[in-house]
C-alpha cells in the first residue's frame, strides 16, 4: 500500500514548552486512523503541526507526505500537497462568502481554474447531502454560523476541496447527535482507498458507522498505544486512567 | 502580467508619466501677479478676479492648521499652480491629443463612459479636456461643463452659489484655492429631474511640482436626483505635488445626492481637499469615499443640515501604506428638527502608514429629534502601522439619539492560518481579509470603482511580490 502520512521521532514545542516528545504515526492510502488521549495530551498540537502551524515549533524530527520530507513547507504548500484539516474552532472571515471562499481555495490547491457550473452543482449537492441550508453559500466565511454549522462547513469544504489526507481535529465535539451523524456521513462520503483520514475524538459516536483500522491512545505527547476500532469502545467505558499509569 | 520586484509598490497604470508637455506652465510660487495672470488668461468677469484676490488674502492672514499632519514639507515657492495642457476643451475622444487620450484609455474613462456613465470630464492638469452629457439629459435641462464654461455661460447661477458653501476664509488652503482654482465641473439638475446614470469627473495631474486646484459646484433642485462621481490620480515623482480642490454642493427639498470618490493619488501627493454641502428639507445627501493614495491627505466632508429631515450618509474607507498619513473624516452639523447622519467608516493601515479617522457632530439646540450614528472599524496589518480615531461631539439639545462606536483591530495570525491550510499564500489570505474587511464600503462604490478598490488592495499587499 501506498505511504500517505509518516512522523518519525517529532518533537514539538509551544514556547517554551515540550507537547510532543517523540511521536511516531504512519498513515497509508486507504486507511481510517483515531487518535483518543486526555485533554492536554497533544492531539491539536499533532493536527496544526503537520499543517505548519506557526505557533508551534518543530525541535526535532521529520515528517513526510507521500514519501516527501516536508519539514520546511509553509502551511499553503502542504495543503497544495494535498493535506487539509477540520479546524477545531474555524475562524470568522466578514465579507467574504462560503461560495467565493471554496472556489479560491479550489483554484489554490487544484493549480487549475475551476468550471463554474461544475462547481455550483457540486457545491448545491454537498450542501444538501450535509443538511446545510443552500443559503449558507453566500453568507460570509462562518460569521455568526452556530457550532455546528462551522463544523459541517469544515466538511462541506474537505468534501469540495478532494484532499489526499483529511485531518479531523475535534470536529463532532459541542455537536449534537443529528450533527456527528451528518459529519460521519460526510467522511464516509470522502473518504476511499486513495485518500486517508486522521480523526482526532474524545468521542466514539463519530466513529459508529465508519470502518476505523487504527486506533491510537495519545499521552503525554506519546503514542503509548495502538489497536483496531474496538480500543475506542474500551477508552469510552474506562477512561485513561489506567494508559496515564503505564506512561 | 509578470510581477516584478520593485522598490515601490507596483502601481502600473496609474504611475504612467507623460512628459511634462505644457502648452503654458505658471512659474512656481504665489504672488498678486499669478493670480492676475490666470484671471486673465481665463478672461474672467471682474468678480471672479475680485474671489480670488481675496483668497489670495486670506491665504496670506491665515496659519497652516497646528493640529494633524505635518505639512512642512509644503513649499508654495516649489509649486506651479497653473499647468495648461497641450490640448483645448474637447467634444470627442478623438480630438484629444494621442498621449493624453492614452492615459485617460488606460484609466478606463472612455470605456466607463460607453458602459456606465450618462457624462463624462475629464481633467488633466489644469484643464478639462474633454467633456460630455447625453443628449436626453442636456434635453431635460441638466447642465454638466467644465468650470469655466460654466462661468461663462451661466454667469449668473455660478455667481450666486459659488463660495458660498465653503467661504475663503475656512481656511488656509481653500483661500489658496479660491486664489488659484482651474478646471473642475458645474453641475446643476433641474427640479424634479433624476439623472439615473452617473456623471463622473476625472481628475489627472501630470506635472510634476505642480498643483490642480478643481472646483466642483453642484446644485440638485428640488426632489431631483443625482449621482456624481469624482476620481483622481497622479503618477509618482519625487518632489512634492499638491492637490487643493474645492467642492461645494448643495441639496435642495427633498432632492438627493451621491458624491463618490475614489482618490488614487501617488506617493508624493499632499491632498488637501475641501468639500461641503448645504441640505435643505427632507434632502439626502450620501458621500462614498475610497482614499488610497497621497502622502498626506486631509479631508473631511462636512455636511450642514439645514431643513428638517435632512439625511445624510458617509461610507468611507482610507488605504495607509507605507509613507502615507491619510487624515480623514467627515464634519456634521445638524441644524434643524429630525435630522439624521449615519457613518460607517473603516480604515486600513500597514508598513507604518497612518490612518486617522475625525469625527466631529454638532447638534444645534434647535436641532430636537435628531439622530447621529456614528461606526468606524479600523485593521492594522502589522505592529507599526497606526490607526486612530478621534470623535468630538458637540450636542446642544437633549432630545438627541447619539451613538459611537470604534473598533480598531489587528490582522489576526490564526485567520492567516486558517486560509492558508486551504491552500492560499500569505499574501493572498492577507489581501482576502483586507478584501472581505473593506467589502461593505465596495458594495457602495460604483461596479467599476468596486473592481479598482479590489485591485488596488491586491496590489498594496500582492504587488511587490514576484
Amino acid at each position: 500500500m501506498d505511504n500517505l502520512l509518516e512522523i518519525k521521532n517529532l518533537h514539538v514545542s509551544a514556547g517554551e514548552k515540550e507537547i510532543l516528545k517523540g511521536l511516531n504515526l504512519k498513515i497509508y492510502k486507504g486507511e481510517v486512523h483515531v487518535i483518543m488521549g486526555p485533554n492536554g495530551a497533544g492531539k491539536s498540537t499533532l493536527a496544526n503541526v503537520i499543517l505548519n502551524n506557526p505557533e508551534y515549533t518543530r525541535t526535532s524530527g521529520d515528517v513526510f507526505f507521500e514519501g516527501d520530507n516536508i519539514n520546511d513547507l509553509r502551511t499553503d504548500e502542504r495543503a497544495k500537497k494535498g493535506i487539509f484539516m477540520s479546524f477545531q474552532s474555524p475562524e470568522e472571515i466578514p465579507g467574504i462568502s462560503v461560495q467565493n471562499f471554496i472556489k479560491s481555495a479550489k483554484v489554490a490547491v487544484d493549480g487549475k481554474p475551476v468550471r463554474i457550473f461544475e462547481y455550483k452543482k457540486k457545491l448545491e449537492q454537498t450542501m444538501s447531502d450535509l443538511n446545510m441550508n443552500k443559503e449558507y453559500s453566500s453568507r460570509d466565511l462562518n460569521v455568526g454560523f452556530s457550532g455546528g454549522e462551522k463544523k459541517k462547513n469544515e466538511i462541506l469544504q474537505m468534501l469540495m476541496l478532494e484532499p489526499k489526507l483529511a485531518i479531523l481535529d475535534e470536529t463532532d465535539s459541542g455537536l449534537d447527535v443529528d450533527a456527528i451523524k451528518t459529519v460521519s456521513k460526510g467522511i464516509n462520503m470522502y473518504h476511499n482507498n486513495n485518500n486517508g483520514v486522521l480523526i482526532i475524538t474524545h468521542g466514539t459516536k463519530i466513529l459508529e458507522n465508519l470502518k476505523v483500522d487504527y486506533v491510537h491512545i495519545l499521552v503525554d505527547g506519546q503514542i503509548i498505544k495502538t489497536s483496531d476500532g474496538n480500543l475506542a469502545k474500551e477508552i469510552e467505558k474506562n477512561g485513561y486512567e489506567s494508559y496515564k499509569e503505564v506512561k | 502580467m509578470a510581477k516584478t520586484q520593485v522598490d515601490d509598490i507596483n502601481r502600473s497604470i496609474y504611475n504612467i508619466k507623460n512628459e511634462d508637455n505644457y502648452s503654458f506652465k505658471m512659474k512656481k510660487g504665489l504672488d498678486e501677479s499669478i493670480v492676475r495672470q490666470i484671471s486673465k488668461m481665463k478672461n474672467e468677469p471682474k468678480w471672479m478676479l475680485e474671489c480670488r484676490l481675496k483668497g489670495l488674502e486670506m491665504f496670506n492672514k491665515l496659519d497652516m492648521p497646528t493640529w494633524g499632519p505635518d505639512l512642512s514639507c509644503l513649499n508654495m515657492d516649489d509649486i506651479s499652480t497653473y499647468v495648461r495642457p497641450k490640448s483645448n476643451l474637447n467634444s470627442s475622444w478623438n480630438d484629444v491629443p494621442e498621449e493624453i487620450k492614452n492615459t485617460f484609455d488606460l484609466l478606463g474613462i472612455p470605456e466607463a463612459e460607453k458602459k456606465s456613465l450618462a457624462g463624462v470630464g475629464a481633467q488633466y492638469d489644469s484643464e478639462v479636456v474633454y467633456h460630455s452629457l447625453q443628449e436626453d439629459l442636456l434635453k431635460k435641462g441638466v447642465i454638466y461643463t467644465d468650470f469655466e464654461t460654466a462661468v461663462r455661460e451661466h454667469e449668473e447661477i455660478v455667481k450666486e452659489y459659488f463660495m458660498k458653501c465653503v467661504p475663503a476664509e475656512d481656511h488656509k488652503f481653500v483661500a489658496l484655492h479660491y486664489a488659484v482654482w482651474s478646471g473642475g465641473s458645474f453641475v446643476y439638475v433641474p427640479k424634479g429631474v433624476d439623472v439615473e446614470i452617473p456623471l463622473q469627473s476625472y481628475f489627472r495631474l501630470n506635472s510634476p511640482e505642480s498643483g490642480q486646484f478643481e472646483h466642483t459646484l453642484i446644485i440638485v433642485d428640488e426632489g431631483a436626483n443625482l449621482h456624481f462621481i469624482e476620481g483622481c490620480s497622479a503618477p509618482k515623482y519625487n518632489k512634492v505635488n499638491l492637490h487643493a480642490g474645492c467642492v461645494e454642493l448643495f441639496v435642495k427639498e427633498n432632492a438627493r445626492l451621491r458624491y463618490s470618490t475614489i482618490e488614487n493619488w501617488s506617493k508624493n501627493m499632499l491632498n488637501l481637499n475641501t468639500k461641503k454641502v448645504m441640505v435643505e428639507k427632507n434632502g439626502v445627501i450620501e458621500w462614498v469615499t475610497g482614499s488610497f493614495g497621497s502622502r498626506i491627505s486631509m479631508l473631511y466632508p462636512m455636511s450642514i443640515l439645514k431643513g428638517e429631515n435632512a439625511k445624510m450618509e458617509y461610507t468611507g474607507i482610507s488605504f495607509a501604506g507605507e509613507g502615507q498619513n491619510l487624515d480623514t473624516g467627515l464634519k456634521v452639523v445638524h441644524g434643524a428638527k429630525n435630522t439624521a447622519s449615519v457613518v460607517s467608516s473603516k480604515s486600513i493601515s500597514k508598513s507604518g502608514g497612518i490612518a486617522t479617522f475625525r469625527s466631529n457632530v454638532i447638534v444645534a439646540p434647535e436641532a430636537d429629534g435628531s439622530k447621529s450614528n456614528i461606526s468606524c472599524e479600523s485593521l492594522m496589518l502589522d505592529d507599526w502601522s497606526v490607526s486612530d480615531t478621534i470623535p468630538v461631539s458637540n450636542i446642544q439639545t437633549d432630545d438627541v439619539e447619539f451613538s459611537h462606536e470604534a473598533k480598531i483591530g489587528k490582522i489576526s495570525d490564526e485567520a492567516i492560518f486558517y486560509l492558508m491550510s486551504r491552500g492560499l499564500s500569505e499574501e493572498e489570505a492577507k489581501a482576502m481579509i483586507v478584501r472581505g474587511f473593506a467589502s461593505p464600503i465596495s458594495k457602495e462604490l460604483p461596479v467599476e470603482y468596486a473592481a479598482e478598490m479590489n485591485n488596488l488592495i491586491n496590489l498594496e499587499l500582492e504587488g511587490a511580490i514576484g
